[in-house]
Parts: C-alpha cells; structure tokens; sequence
C-alpha cells in the first residue's frame, strides 16, 4: 500500500511538465486531503505497535516524497530560467560602444621624461618668456652684437620696446640661465625646457622648435660633475645602461671649456640604432658657465663656478621613438598623434620605469 | 676645412695612421666630418703598356688594343680616338666598379670581338669632365703601378668641422700645431722649401704705394710688394695637385699661390695685375652704388658700410672678401702687385653677408687673421711666386701698423683641477701651452703667467687657458663623477603652477582629445578673427606671411589642424593644446593657456546609439573638467553669455569665480570657420590657467573631516513652467538657496517645449535630492520643504510649478 502509493506519487512528481503540475501532486499527496494526510489521520486506529511502525514508514515516504518535490521544482524552475536566458541571447561580437582616449604629445610626454630623471639629481624646472630682449638672449650671453646667429637670418625680431630695446623670440632657452642667475643666488640647479624660435624651415629645421636647459652654480661642481650628469641622463633617457657618451672639446660662447656631447649609434641602411655600437651621434651642447656670463648676472666667478647644457627636445624625441621627420611634430596629423602619442595615464616616473 | 695627409705632413713630422691623426683631431675639438680614401675607389686602376692597337674589323671607331697589364696580355676594345700602339694607359680588369659611371665592368664581345677589360678616361675614373679621350700616361710609368699612386691620389683627404673660434686652425699649420701638442709629432720650422718666410731683397721702392684713409679699424694693417717681370703659367704640379685635392680648380701659378698660402697658414692674400692699376692702391670705404664685377664673375652694388680696395679710378675689390675681375692676373701678366693685409672681422663679415658671397678669405677674415704673421706671408708669397713666375721684387710697402696683440693671462695652475676634474701637473699644463705657441713663464705665488700667441686672439681669460689644457689632456681623461644628491629622496621638480599644467594636459586626453603642438606664431589675417594683436607682436622679419605675427589665442591654429585633419578625410577631431599665447611683447604678456576644439560627430555613426554632432555642452564638458584639473572650485563656477565675436552668440559662454573670467566656450562662429574654409559645427573653449588661483600655502595634507549621514537621502522632482529665456542654472541656483543645509543636489532632467506649454515659455524638469543630517523627516517637513523650494524659484525666475 505504501509502497505503491510511493511509485505513484515518484512517477507523478516526474511527470510533471511545471511548476503548476508539480504543485497539483504536491496538493494530491501532501495537501489536507491528501493521500499521505489521509493515511496519516488513520493511524489513530491502530494499535500502539502497529501505529508506531506505520507512523514510521509514513514519515520516511512524507520525506522522500518532499524530497523528490523539491528536487524535480528546482530542475523546472532552472528550465524556465535557461529558457528565458537563451531567449536573451546578444551577439557578443559586436563592437563596443565608441570611447575615444586622446593621446599626449611626443614633446610633453619627453619633457615629462627629462624632468623626471632631473628630478631625481635635484634640479628644479624653471620658465622664462619666449618674447625676450636680446640683452637676456645675447649680451647677457657674451655673444656679442657682432655674432651671426644675431643677424636677421636666424633671429626673428619684433618691433623694438618703448624703451628702444631690441626684442627678439629667443633663439634658445638660455636666456633662463640669465633669468634665474639674476633672481636666484646659487647654489642653483635647474633645468628650463620650452618653446625657442630660428628663422629656418626645411628638412631638419622648423621655425619653432623645443630646447632644454640645464645650469648648475655653485662654489665646487666641475667638468667631472658634468660629466657625471650629462652620462647619467643620457643614460636614464635612452635607457641603454652602457650607452657610450664622448666629450669633444667646442666653442660656445657662453661656455667654457665647452664641449660637444656624442652618443653611441650605428648608421645602417638609412636607419640609425642607438647604443654602444662604434659609431657616433652629437645630441648636445655644454660647457663651464663663462666667467663673463656669471659676472653679467652678478655672482662673483671667482667665487662661483658651474656648468650648463642644452639640447633639442624633438631631437631626442625623434632618436629614442624613431620619429623620422621633425616637421610633423607641428601637423597635428590626427594619424600621427595616435601613432606617436602616449596614453595619458603614462605619466613618466623613474619608480615605474620611464620608457613605454 | 679640408686637407690631404701629405698638406698637413709638410707641417707635421709624424709617424701617425689617418685612423690616429683622426681620433686625435676630434678629441682635440677639430671635429673630423669626413675622411676621403680616393686611393680605395681607384685601387684596381693600373698602368698598362698599349702592345697593339688595330682597327675593329666590324666598326671604324673602335679599335682592338693588346694591353699588357704586368701580368700578361690582355685584348681590350677601345673606342677612344686617341688609343695607340705604344701609349701608357690606365687599365681596369674585369669586375672593375667604375666611378663615373657607378658600373661594374663586365666581360663583353663588342661586335664580334672579346674585350677583357676597360682604358679609361678620366671621366669615367670621377676624376674630371675630361672625356675626349683615354688617359695618357708617361712614358716611364711602371706597368702594373697602381694609377692612384702614380697620380698623388692615395692621399686621404681629411675634412674638419672649425668652430668659430679656431681662426688659426682654418690653416693647416694651425691644425699640425695643435697635433704636435697632442703628442702626435713635432712642428716643422717654417724654413726651408716651400715654407720658407724669409725676407726677400726687394729691389727699389715699390712703384705702387698704398693708402689707407677707411675709418679706424677698418684695415690696420696693409703691407704690399711690386714685382716685375714675371711670367704666368701653369703652377707646378705639386701645387695643383694639393688644391684639386681639397676641390680647388687650379688657375694660375699667381693666383694658385693665394689660394695655397690661404690654406696653408689661413693667411689670405690678393695678387693684382699691377699695369691694369690706375695711382696707387686706397683702402677706403665705399661710396654708395659704386659697383664691382667681382673675380666670381658677378656684378656687386656696394655702401658705405663696407671696405674696399681702391686705386684712383674706382673699386678693386672687396677688403676681405673677393677680388674684382678687372685687376686679377691673366696668362698675359707681366707686373704685379701682391696686397698682405688685415682687416675687421665685422665689416668683413657685415660685407659677406650682405653681399651673399662666400670666399676662403672671408671665411678667415671674419674669424680673425693672425695679426703677428702679416709680414712672414708677404715674404713666403714673394718666394713662392719668383720660384716660379720669376720677376723682380720691390721693397716692401707698408701702410697702417701692426696692432699690439701682445697680451700675458694669469694661469692659477689649481684652476685646472677645480674647474676641469682633472689633475695634470704643472709641468704638463706648461708643456701643453709651449707647444701651443704659449709662452708660460712662473710668476709669484705659482701663478703662471702666460704670453698669448698673436694666431689666438680667441684666449682671452684664465677659464680659455684651462680649456686650452684641458683639451689637449683629452676630455676623456677627465673623470666623471656623479653630482651630489642634495636629498637622500627626491624632492618635486615641479612648482605647483607648473604641476597642474600636466594634470590638465592629462585629463583634456583622457577626455579623448589628442594633444597639438602648434606654431607660436600665425598669419595676421587669421589672427584678427580672434581679437586684433598688438602691433608689438608683428615679427619684423617673418619666415613667410602666414606666420607673421604671435598668437592671440590656440584656437586658429587647432581649428585649421581640424581642417586639414577633415580634408585628409578625418572629420570627427578632438584637439587640444596648452601653450602661450601672447597679449603683449613683455614678459609678462604671455599667458598660459588650455585650448580645445571638437570637430565633426562627437558620437560617431555605431549600431548602439544614433550618432551626435558635436556641440556647445562637449566643450563645456572639457572646459570644466581641465578647470577642475587645474584646482578651479568648478561648483562655484558662473556662466555669463559674453563670449567674444569668435564664439556663436547664442551658444557660447563665459567661465567666471566672481569677477574674474577663468575661460570661455562655445560653438565657433560660423562666420570665423568659413573665413577659415572649416566645415561647422565646431566646438572649443580656452582657459587661462593662471587666471585660476593657485591653492593656499598648504596648511598640511589632511582632508577636511568627512561626516557621513546614517539618513536615508530623499529624492523629489519638480517640473517648473518658465519664460523660454530664463537660463536653467537660475532655477537652480534659487532651489539650492531655498534650504541649504537639507538640499544637496540638484539636477536638471528634463526640457520641454511643445503642447501643454503655452508658446514662449518652456518647462524644466528638476530632480533634487534632500539630506536629513539629525533625524528623519517627517511628511509635513517634506512638503514644507517642497513648498519653499517651489516658493523660491517663483520669485527668482517667475516660474510655476507645473499644473
């Protein structure tokens, strides 16, 4: 009797194709008059042994019986959710929403480079005007009124100051040396990268290109000191640990002894490799600041000592990220700042590495 | 500067490789640019013996050659006419690469005959336009020589980059003195043979005087010799030789001698036909228009800046710079006149310059001529041109005086240590500048005193003698020492007005704009469709029209980028730049300035969403988040509709705190975009960063503290009913002073115009969230909120709650 009842009921919980059908047999089984309820309101009738034994039995199959509901309720409900999901259905391959990441420019994103390795020798990133006098950007400079580079074919020139001074976009971002020399007493260490300005344009020239400075003042630092530092940058930036650096006595005049600063390369086929490969690749000026500069600027050569640097920006840019013409930094080529530009977030830091 | 290795042995006994001479003159600061091994190009050309020569039987122009080459005959077909039996020629076997015409040779039957090699011209060795024939060779020419070495062409030629200080390296003499310092051999006397400056009898007063009345400076120094009876030919070979080497034509044994004593020991000097001078010889200023036909055969107006060579007729040639064609020596030459002399750099230069001609002589003028050695190069001239034109010499004829280059400097010999890094000894620095040409002499305390040599006027402090030591020791021997850390951790580098310009360039990218660097400077006609420039920030001398004046603002410049960008078939374009842009010429008219345009769809065509051009609230958007970058309290930010006439006047604004404009946006005109041939609509805005003030000295890094609500926020929508030209941001602003310590946020849903609102007015939908701080409100609380907040927006803007 029970176990028939059982194999019904086991057989009708499976049939059930839903919720609904399942709930009819819990209700026929399990209900108030169900037929389990009913053998269970029977049990009253027997005697103490027997009732005992039945009343077992009966809840074993009420168990089993609950059990089984639960079990074939969960596979129907997880049916009708698989059905709902598959109807769902998306093509996952479709391209994503458009969300465009700009890029940064070569420029900013090597300045950022070379203040961060600067940083880190303890300078401090100083500015000046790009509209200067030519008392800032020559005489202050010991290059005297005579000097070619101050003739209109390299210099461009505005309309003279009130005060009849010259007024030229500076050829170079030394007038800062000035600058800060004149405003600052040592000792002084800074580097001034920004915009400069030669009346030039073909090939390997643009009007405008992009300089960094460095100076240092003080009452100790030597030629070993520039030395020290210039390898080290050059280093750091290219990240080529044993980069080969050569210093090649030249003429400046702001500067001496001045020198002429060589990176190792190699030319092959048009196409040049920086490192320690045998040939040679000027990337910079430099020199002991001349006595006659500290002395335009008020501090005492006899007393103070130093030296100071500078190279074009683009042109380290180009060397280190194989940009292959300078004219095109100022195109704004949507093509080519995608290309050559950096993601925002790289900001440069020698704690996570500098180049990407 | 260029030379061969046998010019600079004839100052320089040295035992030295081109590889160590060339390592050398780097190191020393004669940067060596380019080293020529014409030996290497010519080593297969050998001297062959012509045995036979005969016609072609198939062709009348050619003719079939039995050469021996030293190793064995060898049948060549030659078309050249001047091919014969017994001619020494020049042979390449085959496989030969031939220069002149950058092929290789090949084995070939020429109409039926085998040809196994070449004779060559001339022009086919790269050696000349020389081309009517093969070359013909001496007689006693060794077969089998190598040709190159015959010829005095296994001669590297060196070519140095001079810095403009190195007057006296522009000769060779110059660069062996500096060799022989670095220790690469000993300085010949300049005695004997062809350096022999000795003076020369002169033989009466020269016929030909010469006066100098050229203001002060001008030409120190002239000294002059007549020598007559000379014949003028052809220069020795050895002369021409050296001066083809270095690319010199030779002309004239008179004139090949300048140019040799030019080079040799930077000295230049002018030979004059002297039966072609009319009086003597003035050195003078010029007079405004006269004009000179120069030796490069062009015709020169001159002024009164510039010096000139005279006689009492009119202009010889420029002082210092180039000859005139109506006073050089000719073949036919007998009398000449030999012009020594010094003259100002500047003016020199100044003339050059001006004049746009570029000589050997201006090219050491300018740089300065050995003062010291003026009268040495007039007695080495006369040598050399009655060694070989012959003549009568005159005594000398000297205008003007040697200027006093005699100078002594004090050499602290410490001051190498402490400004090079290096230790050399006292000894060594003396020996360094002896054989340099100075003459070092100890003084008290063990300063060195130290005569300069007249050729490096260049020296002129204790700093240029160090270098002077410090060169010749070698650069590289200097050791590098790393600069002392002045912190044991890494200070900023960056002030904070510095730092934020990077935060705002990162931020405007992560937005999706790309980052421009654009010309500082622009054409005047774009300009003044973004405020009229100063006339102090016109460029008096601009590389072209279109970049003629500094910018007033970035925008031109970032919307012409789009433009391009557009006609390249990119039209969706986000630009930025930060950089100057220019108020006035003074320093401080240069501002800082954060610029950006959009261009084209700011949502592109994609299956998700419809696509969007870009409009005046992208531009906002940008706007406030470089702001807010740059530290600006962009809650507290006013918008004013007072953009200037670039931006469209109805949809475009102004940034403010208060009084102060901060920046602008809006959609540019369209009136500025046609006159910029750039398709609309475009969109940017510019901010001066500096007008946002920079935060407090800090006071310390700790935020303000942070009071959280345990209460749960309550949320409220009203829509208002308002005249269609009140702006938004009233109502807003009248809602949030209606309670300011419960209403926490207030947010523009929705704008309405259409039916159920009466024409001429518009309804604005606002979701504004309430922020209990002690308890909960309670339902009367809410609606007595509710109904100040609906209170206040009516008086402020005359709106109504919508029915």
């Amino acid at each position: 009797m029970v176990d028939t009842l059982k194999a019904e009921t086991l057989q009708a919980i499976e049939a059930a194709a839903d919720p609904a059908g399942l709930e009819e047999v819990r209700v026929a089984v399990l209900g108030k008059k169900g037929r389990v309820t009913g053998l269970m309101k029977d049990l009253g009738g027997l005697d103490p042994e027997e009732r005992k034994a039945r009343g077992a039995a009966l809840n074993r199959l009420k168990e089993e019986i609950t059990a089984a509901l639960d079990a074939r309720k969960a596979e129907l409900q997880g049916g009708a959710l698989a059905a709902r999901l598959e109807s769902e259905r998306l093509d996952v391959t479709l391209p994503v929403r458009p969300a465009s990441e700009g890029r940064i420019h070569p420029i900013s994103q090597t300045i950022d480079e070379i203040t961060a390795i600067f940083a880190d020798m303890g300078f401090v990133v100083a500015e000046g005007p790009d509209i200067e006098s030519d008392f800032y950007n020559f005489t202050a400079l010991n290059i005297p009124p005579e000097h070619p580079a101050r003739q209109m074919h390299d210099t461009f020139y505005l309309p003279d100051a009130p005060d009849g001074g010259r007024r030229v976009l500076r050829t170079h971002t030394s007038p800062v040396q000035i600058r800060t020399m004149r405003s600052v007493k040592p000792p002084i260490r800074i580097i001034a990268p920004g915009r400069t300005y030669r009346s030039d344009y073909d090939m390997t020239h643009t009007p405008m290109f992009h300089q960094v400075e460095a100076l240092v003042v003080d009452e100790a630092t030597h030629m070993g000191h520039l030395k020290g530092c210039i390898i080290e940058f050059c280093r750091a930036f290219f990240d080529i640990d044993d980069l080969p650096v050569r210093f090649r006595p030249s003429f400046f005049p702001f500067t001496e002894p001045s020198a002429e600063v060589d990176i190792g390369c190699m030319r092959s086929g048009g196409e040049l490799k920086i490192g320690a490969y045998g040939d040679w690749l000027e990337i910079m000026g430099c020199g002991m600041v001349h006595p006659k500069v500290l002395d335009n600027c008020g501090i005492d050569p006899s007393r103070y000592q130093g030296f100071a640097f500078g190279m074009g920006i683009e042109r380290i840019a180009m060397l280190k990220y194989g940009i292959p013409d300078l004219r095109t930094f100022f195109e704004a080529d949507l093509r080519w700042l995608k290309h050559y530009g950096f993601v925002p977030l790289d900001q440069p830091s020698l704690a996570v590495g500098l180049s990407r | 500067m260029k030379f061969t290795l046998s010019w600079l042995k004839d100052h320089l006994e040295t035992d030295a490789g081109v590889d160590r001479l060339t390592a050398s003159l780097t190191a020393l600061g004669l940067e060596v640019e380019r080293i020529t091994d014409r030996a290497k190009a010519l080593a297969p050309f050998t001297v062959a013996h012509v045995l036979k020569a005969e016609r072609h039987p198939n062709a009348d122009k050619l003719q079939v050659c039995t050469v021996d080459t030293g190793h064995g005959p060898v049948q060549v077909v030659c078309g050249a006419p001047n091919a014969r039996t017994g001619l020494k020629v020049v042979f390449a076997p085959v496989g030969t690469h031939i220069p002149g015409s950058d092929l290789v040779l090949k084995k070939g039957v020429i109409r039926g005959v085998d040809s196994d090699g070449m004779l060559v011209s001339e022009r086919e060795l790269g050696l000349s336009d020389e081309h009517t024939g093969i070359i013909e060779l001496p007689d006693d020419a060794p077969v089998g020589a190598s040709f190159a070495r015959l010829r005095g062409l296994d001669d590297p030629v060196i070519e140095i980059g001079l810095t403009p200080d190195r007057a006296d390296c522009a000769g060779v003499r110059g660069i062996a003195r500096d060799l022989a310092a670095a220790g690469l051999g000993r300085l010949k006397p300049l005695t004997g043979g062809h350096l022999d400056q000795a003076p020369v009898t002169g033989y009466g007063p020269s016929p030909i005087g010469v006066d100098i009345v050229a203001p002060a400076g001008a030409c120190p120094l002239f000294v002059g010799r007549t020598i007559r009876g000379v014949r003028n030919g052809e220069s020795p070979r050895w002369l021409q030789d050296k001066l083809r080497a270095v690319g010199l034509r030779p002309i004239s044994a008179l004139v090949d001698v300048t140019n040799y004593l030019t080079l040799d020991v930077a000295r230049p000097l002018h030979v004059f036909d002297a039966d072609t001078l009319a009086g003597g010889i003035v050195v003078r200023l010029a007079q405004a228009d006269e004009t000179l036909k120069a030796l490069n055969g062009k015709e020169y107006r001159l002024d009164e800046a510039m010096t000139v060579i005279a006689d009492h007729d009119g202009v010889l040639g420029l002082a210092g710079v180039i000859g005139g064609e109506a006073s050089g020596c000719t073949e036919e030459t007998v009398n000449v006149f030999i012009e020594c002399a010094l003259f100002d750099p500047v003016r020199t230069a100044a003339t050059g310059r001006k004049l746009g001609i570029d000589s050997d002589a201006r090219y050491r003028f300018e740089r300065g001529v050995d003062p010291g050695a003026v009268f040495a190069g007039l007695e080495r001239v006369t040598r050399l041109i009655l060694e070989m034109c012959g003549g009568t010499p005159s005594e000398r004829v000297v205008a003007g005086a040697e200027p006093d280059w005699r100078r002594t400097l004090t050499l602290r010999p410490a001051r190498v240590h402490h400004l090079g890094g290096v230790d050399v000894p006292v000894a060594e620095q003396e020996r360094i500048l002896t054989a340099l040409g100075f003459a070092p002499g100890l003084g008290v305390d063990g300063l060195l005193s130290v005569g300069v040599p007249s050729w490096r006027g260049d020296v002129e402090g204790e700093a240029d003698l160090v270098e002077e030591v410090l060169r010749v020791h070698g650069y590289d021997n200097i050791p590098a020492v790393p600069i002392a850390r002045p912190h044991a951790v890494t200070r900023p580098a960056l002030s904070p007005r510095q730092r934020r310009a990077g935060q705002v360039r990162r931020v405007l990218a992560g937005r999706g704009l790309d980052e421009a660097v654009t010309w500082s400077f622009l054409s005047s006609a774009v300009a003044g469709l973004f405020g009229e420039p100063s006339s102090a920030l016109r460029l008096v001398n601009p590389i072209s029209t279109d970049l003629d004046v500094m910018r007033p603002s970035l925008l031109p410049n970032l919307i012409q980028a789009a433009g391009r960008n557009a006609d390249r078939g990119w039209p969706d374009v986000g630009l930025f730049e930060v950089g100057p842009a220019y108020r006035d010429a003074t320093p401080d008219g240069q501002d800082l300035v954060a610029a950006g345009i959009r261009a084209g769809a700011m949502v592109p065509r994609h299956w998700a969403a419809a696509t969007r051009p870009v409009d005046v609230f992208d531009a906002k958007a940008d706007a406030l988040a470089a702001l807010e970058a740059a530290g600006a309290p962009v809650g507290s930010l006013q918008v004013t509709t007072d953009a200037p006439v670039w931006y469209h006047p109805g949809r475009s604004g102004v940034l403010r705190l208060g009084a102060i404009a901060l920046g602008r946006f809006g959609e540019l005109h369209p009136g500025v975009l046609d006159r910029l041939g750039v398709k609309g609509p475009v969109v940017g805005f510019e901010l001066v960063l500096d007008a946002v003030a920079l935060p407090k000295k800090k006071a310390g890094t700790a935020r303000p503290y942070l009071k959280l609500s345990p209460l749960q926020p309550i949320r409220r929508d009203f829509a208002f009913v308002v005249d269609q030209g009140v702006e938004a941001d009233r109502l807003v602003r009248a809602v949030r002073g209606a309670d300011k310590a419960l209403v926490r946020d207030v947010a523009v849903f929705d704008r309405y115009q259409g039916p159920g609102v009466e024409a001429g007015r518009k309804s604005l939908a606002l979701a504004v969230t309430l922020q209990p701080q002690e308890r909960t409100l309670t339902d009367a609380e809410i609606e007595s909120v509710a109904a100040k907040i609906v209170a206040a927006v009516a008086k402020a803007t005359g709106a109504v709650l919508r029915g």
